[in-house]
């Protein structure tokens, strides 16, 4: 059993503390500040290109500095399958699906061929 | 169709458990149940953690500082740490859902449904719709997304061993995609147009230079920047 979470209450207070409460409280503050906000204003404005910038920000992270079995894709598939990706969908009317399903299917294909 | 009552905009916002984000959220959770698995944590600790955290990057931190051995403390500081970008995040998905009168714990509730998922699905759906019927949709939405964080969790978990590594690999892929073209597809102005395009440029060189803080300071200097664009263009 780990150290750090006995399987009783004890353990899932760490989650609730350390999972819930460090995560929950931004969402507070975010609605604290956020209804006080008036939506055309430029404050307003610089938050949404801050949120907007955080989440392109993640993006390039999860390709370049993956986790976990995407690790073991050569970053020169991972690049390419991205950029597939985004040429399945705007070739198809800019269709969600078809773009996301298009990136992930070249990514398989390019594994599956063999070397 | 679209709905004018409460009740249907609750139902809409559920119909959301059939899209693309679903299927993302789902595949992303499978990972996550996954690596609690293999982590050696309890079953119910890991349900526990989707069921009230709602954000699998921050679940994913936590369960990874506790492998590794981290204390509580420093455990919570490094989720924290990646869960500031929910903040601004429901500061420009809150003021969407408030009409004349505010209802201050309605809307605290609804942040807990604040992931990216949402955020993005609620960018794109939300200001078309009457005030009114915003807040149930995004209630009905949060719903049908938890319940496929939870599968996906539960799925991960009970199924480690028998997913072949090249399919986690494209499971796990499937989230950038989504939220790139996601992004662009909800960018309406040149400010959110650079914002992506800066955000994209700036992460990888911070990451390398400040571990820990790289998201942070992407959101605050490639927010900042995109924003002054933004401002140059709109005059």
């Amino acid at each position: 059993m780990m150290a750090a979470l006995d399987d009783g209450f004890g353990g899932y207070l760490v989650l609730f503390a350390a999972g819930f409460v460090a995560t929950e409280i931004w969402r507070w503050l975010g609605v604290l500040v956020g209804s006080r906000l008036d939506m055309a204003g430029e404050v307003f404005q610089w938050v949404r290109a801050v949120a907007t910038a955080l989440v392109a920000g993640m993006v390039v992270r999860m390709l370049l500095f993956p986790a976990g079995a995407l690790a073991d894709i050569p970053l020169a598939v991972r690049l390419a399958a991205f950029a597939g990706g985004f040429v399945c969908y705007f070739a198809v009317k800019r269709n969600l699906a078809i773009g996301v399903a298009g990136g992930s299917a070249l990514l398989v294909l390019a594994q599956l061929i063999p070397k | 169709m679209p709905p004018s009552t409460t009740a249907g905009a609750f139902v809409r916002g559920l119909g959301l458990i059939v899209s693309v984000p679903s299927v993302v959220l789902f595949a992303t959770a499978l990972g996550f149940g996954a690596l609690a698995r293999e982590g050696g944590f309890d079953f119910g600790h890991a349900v526990f953690l989707s069921a009230i955290v709602f954000a699998l990057p921050n679940q994913m931190v936590l369960i990874d500082q506790l492998m590794r051995g981290a204390t509580v403390a420093g455990a919570a500081l490094a989720v924290t740490l990646t869960a500031v970008r929910l903040m601004p995040m429901t500061v420009t998905l809150v003021p969407l859902f408030q009409g004349e009168k505010r209802r201050p714990l309605l809307e605290t509730l609804a942040a807990h449904f604040i992931a990216i998922s949402t955020w993005i699905e609620g960018h794109r759906r939300l200001p078309t719709m009457p005030v009114a019927l915003r807040l149930p949709f995004h209630f009905g939405a949060g719903v049908a997304m938890a319940c496929m964080m939870l599968s996906g969790t539960i799925t991960g978990y009970l199924l480690v061993a028998g997913v072949p590594a090249l399919v986690t690999a494209a499971l796990l892929f499937m989230t950038p995609l989504y939220f790139i073209l996601s992004l662009i597809a909800t960018s309406r102005s040149t400010m959110d147009m650079a914002a992506v395009a800066i955000g994209c440029g700036l992460s990888p060189i911070l990451y390398l230079v400040m571990p820990g803080f790289d998201l942070l300071a992407t959101g605050l200097v490639g927010g900042t920047l995109a924003y002054l664009v933004g401002r140059r263009f709109r005059s």
